[in-house]
Parts: C-alpha cells; sequence; structure tokens
C-alpha cells in the first residue's frame, strides 16, 4: 500500500506517514453510544443494514438496560428492489419512533455506508418530515458511515449538522463555546472554572438538550474539549466562530494550557488566573505523582483510533515519563493539532491511516510496555504477551481536567499493575 | 425497512466469519467499508479468543467509490494469500459491498491464485447470521467434496462386518452455545467419531467426512443444509435428534443405534446422570408446575420446552424462536403444549409476551436475560446470542448426561428455594426477611434494589371502570413477589369478565378459586 509523505510543520522532526490498506476501527455509528446519552431529548435513527444494528449494540459491550434511544432502520430487499418507496418507508418508521418515544424532540437521520451507496437523500427526508412534525420534532441528518467517518468523526460530523443549525447569536458580546461531548460531571467543573475566571457566557456544544443548543455567531471564540471536531469547527468557523488555539485539556499541563487559550481571550488577568487555577492544578500534579512513577520509561505504541492519540501521547510523555514509540492516529487534521504538534519530541513516528497486518508487525517487533488499540485486537495482543489498554474506555470515562488527570493516568497504570500483580 | 432496536442476530457475513474462526487453515476474505470490522471483536472479547478472526477486510472508503474497489479486491487477494497461505480462501461480501457489485468471488476465481476459492453468497439484505453460517458450511463441504460426489443412483455399500461404525459430529461453531463442551461431551457418548466440523476442523478434515457411517446434526441452524447434501449425495443418513436433556439424549442413543444397526445400546441415565434423581428428590417438588417462558434458537427452545416439562416438572407458559427457518418445528412443538409459538425477531414482541405471562423464570438468550431483570423474573441463558459470562471458564455443557445435570442446576438456581418460599409467603412482613429481599443463595448478585415496580394492570384494562379497594390492595401486597403479577391479572381479568368494577378481597380469593388447578 502506498506510503505517502506529507509536510511537517514541525523542522527537524520526522513527517508524518500515511498508510493505507486494512482498518481496525469501528464507524463513525460507534459515538451515538455516547450522544445519545448526552442529548438526552434526541432519537438516533440509522438508516441502515443489520450489520449497523449489529456493530452498535456489539461495540457498546454490553446492551443498555433502559430501551435505547437509538435505532435502526434496516433495509430489506424490497426497499433496494425499489419495490418500497423509500421515503414512505422512512416516514413509517419515523412514525413507529415518535408513536414509541412521544417525549423526543429532535430525531437523528444518521446515514451509513449501505444508505449512501445507494444514495438514499436523508437531508431531503429531514426537511420533509421537519415539516410533517413541524414544531414537534425536528430532523436533523448526518453521516455515521463507515465510507465516510471513523468512530469519533461520527460526533464531528453530528456536530457539523448541528452547526448549521444553531441560532445566530449577534448579540456582540463575547461568548464562549465549548465543543465536544464531555461527561456531565466534568462538564459541571469546567464550568465552575469558567465562573471563577469571570468568563462568561460559556456555552457546551452539544448541550443536553437537543431544544437548548448553544447560539453562535461572529463574537463566539470556540475552545475544542474534544480533538477529533475538525468539521465541526469549520462549520461554526462559517458562521463566525473564532477557533482558540490550545491543547487538549488532558493533565495538569493540558488542562492549564487549555484555560489559559479562554482566559486570554477573555482578558483575565494573568494573576487571578494563577489564583483559580494554582490548587486544582497542584491537585492534579498531585495525584500524577504514584501513576508516574509506574509509567516513567514505559514505552507506549497507540494504534489509530479515535484522533484522541497525539494529545494523550504528549500527556504520558511530558506529564507521566512514558516514552513514545509509534501514535497511529485514523485522521490527523493540522488545523486541530496546531498546538499538539510542538508538544510533542522531535523524531516521534506518527502514522495516519491504517495498514492493519504491517503495523501489528511492526507493535510485535518494537514489543512496547503499553499498546492502546481497539477491542478486536487488545486479546490477541495480551496473548502474545504484550499489556494492552482499549482505546474505547477512553472515550467512555471522564479523563479530561485537573480533577480526572489522576483517574486518566490511572486506565495506563492498570493493566501494567495487573501484570505485576497476577502470578498466574 | 424494519424498526430494529436490538438485534438476535447478526448479519450473514458474521456467520460466514464464525465458520472461517471456528477452523483451522481457511481464510475469509471480506469486501467490506471501514467499521465492519468491529465482528472482531465478538470473537476476542465476548469468546475471548486469542487470536484475530482469520479474516481480511478489504476497507474500502467513500473516495474509493469514485475510482476502482474491484481493483483493491484483487491487491487485497494477493497480499491476504501471500501473508496467510490459507488451505482455503473463502470470499465474500458484507452488505454495503453486495450493493456495489464488484463480485469479489469471481474476482478471485479468475485471479489465478495458488489456493482453491470458495465463493459466498450472503443475501444481507433479507437473510441473517445463522443462516449465512449455514450457507458457509454447505458452500465450503460442498465446494471441497464435489469432485468426489459419486454417480447418482449410487448407494453406499453396508458397512463391513466386525468394523467399528463412524459417524462425524457437525454444525458446532465459534461463537455458539458451548460448543466448546457439547463436542467433547457428545464424543464421549460415541465410540468412533469421524470428522467434527467446523469447529477445529481443517479443509483436509472436510474431504474425509464421506468416510462416515452417518452425519449427526448437532446444530440444525448451521449444519441443517449441509447434513442434507451429504445424504443426498453420499447416502449418509442423518441423525437429528439434538441430545439435550436426558430423554432426548436416550432418544439420540436410540436413533444412533437404530440408524447404524447396533443392538440398543446399555447406558442408562442413571448410572451417570443426576438429574433424574435429583429431579425426584423431595426438595424439588417446590420446582412443579413453576411457570416458565422460553425464547431461543429453535435448537435449543425446543430441547429446553420438552426438558422444563418431562425432566423439572415445569409449566411452559410461552415458547418462541428468532430461527425463521426452524420456525415450523418450533410452532409444532408449541402447539403440543397448547401453546402458539412467538416466532419474531423483535425483542419488544418478546418482552411484552414475558410481561404479560407473568412467568416465575424464564429461558432465553441475553436479550430475555435483560427484558427479566428488568421484569424482576429470574432468568438463566440458554442460547446464543449471549454475553462473555456465558463463556465461562469452566466445563458446562448443555448435551449428554453431564450437560443435563449442567441444565438441572443452572435453571434452579434463579429461583427462591422450596422451604425459603413457603416462609417469605407465612411472614411477609418480617423486616429482614421478605421478598423485596434477594433470594439468599443470590445475596451476592445484586442487592434488593432491583425489583421494579408492580406489574401493570392487564392490558386493556380499563382503570375507570376497574379499581382495587385498598384492603384488596393490602391482601395483594401479601403474595411473593414472584406470583403477585400472575394473581393481580388473574383477579382482574376474573373481574372484568364479570363486571366487577371494585375489587375487595373477596374478588381476589374468588379469582383465585377459579384459577386454581
Amino acid at each position: 500500500m502506498s506510503n505517502a509523505v506529507l509536510a511537517s510543520d514541525r523542522p527537524g522532526s520526522a513527517p508524518i506517514t500515511q498508510e493505507r490498506g486494512q482498518r481496525a476501527v469501528f464507524c463513525g455509528l460507534t459515538s451515538i453510544i455516547w450522544l445519545h446519552r448526552k442529548i438526552q431529548d434526541a432519537f438516533f435513527l440509522v438508516v441502515g443494514s443489520r450489520t449497523c444494528a449489529h456493530l452498535i449494540q456489539s461495540a457498546a459491550g454490553v446492551m443498555i438496560f433502559a430501551e435505547p434511544r437509538f435505532a435502526t432502520a434496516v433495509l430489506q430487499d424490497r426497499d433496494l428492489a425499489g419495490l418500497a418507496d423509500a421515503n414512505e418507508e422512512l416516514d413509517r418508521v419515523a412514525a413507529q419512533v415518535i408513536a414509541r418515544r412521544p417525549e423526543i424532540k429532535t430525531v437523528f437521520l444518521v446515514s451509513s455506508c449501505p444508505s449512501e451507496v445507494i444514495k438514499l437523500d436523508l437531508a431531503n427526508a429531514a426537511q420533509r418530515l421537519g415539516e410533517k412534525y413541524d414544531g414537534r420534532v425536528r430532523f436533523i441528518d448526518y453521516s455515521g458511515s463507515g465510507i465516510e467517518t471513523t468512530f469519533t468523526q461520527g460526533e464531528d460530523s453530528c456536530l457539523e449538522s448541528l452547526a448549521a443549525k444553531l441560532p445566530a447569536d449577534d448579540s456582540g458580546e463575547p461568548a464562549l463555546m465549548v465543543a465536544g461531548s464531555l461527561p456531565d460531571i466534568v462538564e459541571d467543573q469546567f464550568a465552575r472554572l469558567f465562573e471563577q475566571l469571570g468568563i462568561g457566557p460559556v456555552h457546551f456544544f452539544p448541550a443536553r438538550s437537543s431544544t437548548a443548543m448553544p447560539p453562535v455567531g461572529p463574537n463566539t471564540r470556540l475552545l475544542l474539549a474534544q480533538p477529533f471536531l475538525g468539521n465541526a469547527t469549520r462549520a461554526l468557523e462559517k458562521r463566525g466562530a473564532k477557533l482558540l488555539k490550545a491543547p487538549y485539556p488532558y493533565g495538569a499541563e493540558g488542562t492549564t494550557a487549555w484555560l489559559r487559550a479562554a482566559a486570554d481571550a477573555f482578558g483575565v488577568a494573568p494573576g487571578h488566573f494563577e489564583q483559580v487555577t494554582a490548587a486544582p492544578r497542584a491537585r492534579a500534579e498531585r495525584a500524577l505523582e504514584a501513576p508516574r512513577e509506574r509509567l516513567t520509561g514505559k514505552r507506549i505504541t497507540f494504534l489509530p483510533d479515535s484522533q484522541m492519540e497525539l494529545p494523550l501521547a504528549r500527556f504520558l510523555q511530558r506529564e507521566c515519563g512514558m516514552e513514545l514509540g509509534e501514535i497511529g492516529t485514523p485522521f490527523f487534521d493540522q488545523q486541530t493539532m496546531a498546538a499538539e504538534l510542538p508538544l510533542l519530541p522531535e523524531g516521534v513516528r506518527i502514522t495516519e491511516g491504517q495498514d492493519l497486518d504491517p503495523q501489528l508487525d511492526r507493535v510485535r517487533a518494537a514489543r512496547p510496555d503499553l499498546t492502546v488499540c481497539g477491542l478486536g485486537i487488545a486479546n490477541p495482543l495480551e496473548s502474545e504477551g504484550l499489556r494492552t489498554k482499549w482505546s474505547i474506555e477512553l472515550v467512555f470515562t471522564p479523563v479530561h481536567g485537573y480533577d480526572q488527570a489522576g483517574d486518566l493516568a490511572g486506565l495506563f497504570t492498570r493493566p501494567l499493575a495487573r501484570q505485576d500483580m497476577l502470578e498466574v | 425497512m424494519e424498526l430494529t432496536f436490538w438485534t438476535y442476530e447478526g448479519p450473514p457475513h458474521v456467520g460466514a466469519i464464525r465458520i472461517a474462526n471456528s477452523m483451522r487453515g481457511v481464510h475469509l476474505l471480506l469486501h467490506s467499508p471501514q467499521g465492519d470490522t468491529y465482528a472482531d471483536l465478538l470473537f476476542t472479547m465476548i469468546e475471548r479468543d486469542r487470536k484475530r478472526p482469520p479474516v481480511t477486510y478489504t476497507t474500502f472508503q467513500a473516495r474509493d467509490l469514485g475510482s476502482d474497489t474491484a481493483e483493491l479486491v484483487t491487491g487485497t487477494l494477493q497480499s491476504t494469500v501471500d501473508r496467510f497461505r490459507p488451505s482455503v480462501l473463502l470470499v465474500g461480501d458484507s452488505c454495503t459491498a453486495e450493493l456495489i457489485q464488484d463480485q469479489p468471488g469471481t474476482l478471485a476465481t479468475g485471479a489465478g491464485l495458488d489456493v482453491p476459492i470458495i465463493p459466498l453468497e450472503m443475501l444481507a439484505y433479507s437473510r441473517k447470521e445463522n443462516w449465512g453460517a449455514a450457507e458457509t458450511f454447505y458452500s465450503l463441504v460442498r465446494g471441497l467434496l464435489n469432485r468426489q460426489a459419486p454417480e447418482p443412483g449410487w448407494t453406499r455399500p453396508a458397512r463391513p462386518q466386525g468394523q467399528r461404525p463412524k459417524v462425524n459430529l457437525l454444525g458446532p461453531t465459534s461463537l455458539g452455545f458451548r460448543c466448546r463442551d457439547d463436542i467433547i461431551e457428545v464424543q464421549k457418548l460415541l465410540e468412533s467419531v469421524g470428522v467434527v466440523a467446523p469447529l477445529g476442523a481443517s479443509p483436509q478434515d472436510l474431504l474425509r467426512i464421506p468416510e462416515a457411517d452417518a452425519n449427526i446434526c448437532l446444530y440444525p441452524e448451521v449444519a441443517d443444509t449441509t447434513c442434507a447434501w451429504l445424504q443426498r449425495t453420499f447416502k449418509q443418513p442423518t441423525i437429528s435428534t439434538v441430545p439435550i436433556g436426558v430423554g432426548a439424549t436416550r432418544d439420540f442413543l436410540q436413533e444412533l443405534a437404530e440408524t447404524l444397526g447396533l443392538t440398543e445400546c446399555e447406558v442408562t441415565a442413571d448410572a451417570v446422570c443426576r438429574l433424574p434423581w435429583y429431579s425426584r428428590s423431595v426438595d424439588s417438588t417446590y420446582l412443579t408446575g413453576k411457570r416458565v417462558f422460553i425464547f431461543a434458537d429453535a435448537t435449543h427452545a425446543l430441547a429446553a420446552a420438552r426438558m422444563a416439562r418431562e425432566e423439572l416438572g415445569f409449566e411452559v407458559v410461552g415458547l418462541g424462536t428468532y430461527s425463521r427457518e426452524q420456525a415450523r418445528a418450533v410452532r409444532k412443538a408449541a402447539k403440543d403444549y397448547g401453546l402458539e409459538a412467538l416466532i419474531t425477531d423483535n425483542y419488544l414482541e418478546v418482552e411484552k409476551a414475558v410481561a404479560e405471562l407473568q412467568p416465575e423464570l424464564v429461558l432465553g438468550t441475553q436479550m430475555e436475560r435483560h427484558i427479566a431483570k428488568k421484569l424482576g423474573i429470574g432468568c438463566a441463558v440458554i442460547s446464543t446470542p449471549a454475553h462473555v459470562q456465558d463463556y465461562p471458564a469452566r466445563y458446562s455443557p448443555q448435551m449428554g448426561f453431564e450437560g443435563a445435570n449442567v441444565i438441572f442446576d443452572t435453571w434452579v438456581h434463579p429461583l427462591v428455594m422450596g422451604l425459603e418460599e413457603h416462609l417469605l409467603t407465612m411472614f411477609r412482613d418480617d423486616f429482614e426477611f421478605n421478598d423485596d429481599k434477594v433470594p439468599s443463595h443470590l445475596a451476592a448478585v445484586g442487592g434488593t434494589s432491583h425489583r421494579p415496580a408492580e406489574a401493570p394492570a392487564a392490558e386493556g384494562a380499563d382503570d375507570a371502570a376497574l379499581r382495587w379497594e385498598a384492603d384488596a390492595e393490602k391482601e395483594l401486597k401479601k403474595i411473593p413477589f414472584f406470583v403477585r403479577g400472575k394473581a393481580r391479572r388473574n383477579t382482574e381479568k376474573y373481574a372484568m369478565e364479570r363486571g366487577v368494577a371494585a375489587i375487595n378481597v373477596e374478588t381476589l380469593y374468588e379469582a383465585k378459586a377459579h384459577f386454581s388447578r
């Protein structure tokens, strides 16, 4: 497979290698697992195949106990043979969903590989259904397909679609928008810190309710809480938002730099910033002391998965003393990684895309102390004596901010601690 | 389009992966977009396999659709064969690839590769996982054995005098329910086994299938088509009794003896199986007439229904399956139990049936486990789809005599024990020991908070026309939780039939007498 080389903006450092071939990654539909918990009055209706339905329930690992706020409209032979009118079928299924869940305010119509290949126009369908349920239920379409999106890019695609529909903010007063789904507890922590810093109003995007999505306009200062929102960022910029360049809020250093980007944009006095952040920052540093002892000098490799790889590698190298092997990322976005790249050590190997088998050969040859990888590959690597960390846990666990710095490091120490404990 | 929340079966290509992953020396090339690789985790996480399944995904993306996805297939074919050197290469489409019609099977056949190719047609938009497994196994067996097929009209020569009969075990697969242990247990019953396939077999093993005197169709969902073809082509009779339960295992041995012309087997269950005595032991009296709801794949549902009634003395109040291919047999069995079979792949219909029937035990898949948990009813998992905890470390077959022992323990475990049940009824208001508590032997399983709200009134009950007086409501609470829902439903039904608007204590006991048998 082709190995093209991308020009790097890090003088003197290794270039980013691009790989093509077999990938072992989830598609964007997977992000529905957390998006449907985050936006509590929304329903995610995938228009796809049985594979889509099976993927979401398998990737979730366990089925969620309550009736899920997502489902798949599974395409059948008669839909493909043109025996059934796709629009009528979709209207019928949407009516079923709404009858079953009358409290739903927004239905996301999520396109999949098969629906995109047969060119089912969900944008059109969303508009038609929106008119039909005028005022009661909104319909928004986005792509979660594997041919367009990788894992977390499903959220990017969802937020990109939402961005175009956000209310306009022409108040002229500066407002901060924090983009990317965060666990509620982390969102609340950040909200308190911004308040103490005197930054406001602060809007989190997506909001917990689909009817309370934040406004956007030329006064919006955009701070990304998640590193996988390239397309959503550009859609928000089109609406006038200005992106604040910052690393991502992992660890004490990352969180401080992230908060500082907002503080600088809102003219917070350095002394005040120091005063507000000193205590939580010290707490985070204290929480990192024990994990750092275990992680220092240990070598880590990332297989491509969530686009969180670069910021996590930065955190583990700078704050936990780990040595970086290959960092795989499914997709490298210059804009969203602009503040992260300079923080990585020179010469680190970054691979964009994947060719699975050769990449696994490199892992076997390098035998890192820890490999961050998808669920499908973790046990096979463990059985070869390599310690792994499931990457999906990094997306499902509160890991951002000062008070989660220790937990984040803990996700990486646990496999190593377990190795030391087991005597079988 | 069909609205689907949870699905019992995956798409057909997951069935194909199950066959490939069961075998040695078989590799599957799957033309598919990125994302379809999620299937790996079914095997490495649920079944805890130590290796990735032997699958190469072509992983096409949107940008490839504009150019040449067929080229991607051709390139991947060569690199896959070079890297894995399989004895046989299966080539198929996942759902999306089926739409772009690159015909990877045809491309592979024409690619001049130095390996036998078996093309697969997976029909992703009309079929499902078990069908995909059955079709793949059949394609593989037929593809490899077609060349040795005898002329039509050929008859199988009689087994030479003194030669021990040999049978094949067909159907066990990777990700199947307890297949790993079942094949060990079934082999204990047999003197001489030919080929066990697909689990653990190589393509070379499949070539020896025609040597055996008969085929045992252990899992009809997977092996039915193959056994029928072998019977037609190689005149190998199919032994179709599935040996789950004491009675079925005996029947299985008898069918085996008859098919192979042996004097009947001397093995009696009592010698090796504790179920018959355990079930007759007085402490089991409380099992009598326990109301059980069964929903599973057809094989396990049918076996469970027979065991429940004949071997544990339960009452089967509901029976169904998601295996539409085997629906006829389940319909027939349900009729024998005086029931109408529930044939559906919509778990919401199953949930509705369980809520209405208020059984005391649910035997089902992981879906029914969730349903039962939600409704506060005991449950045992008897079939796929199953979770990681249903792939236990210990030896726990379902088939044969040890399988019957395992099943007895598994089904009795979630129930409230005999005397405990009485004590709960007698002293309802004991603040420490009441039915809001988990049964004593299950205390570690969960706290007391899992009991859901009371079952709602019977479907169709008109709230305005029917109400419970306070004393009747209080009396109802004295009935143990696990039968309370049934008592409420019966009373309301009784009241409605008689036009009683207000239910009092008398109505409750009138209804009890009316429905008692």
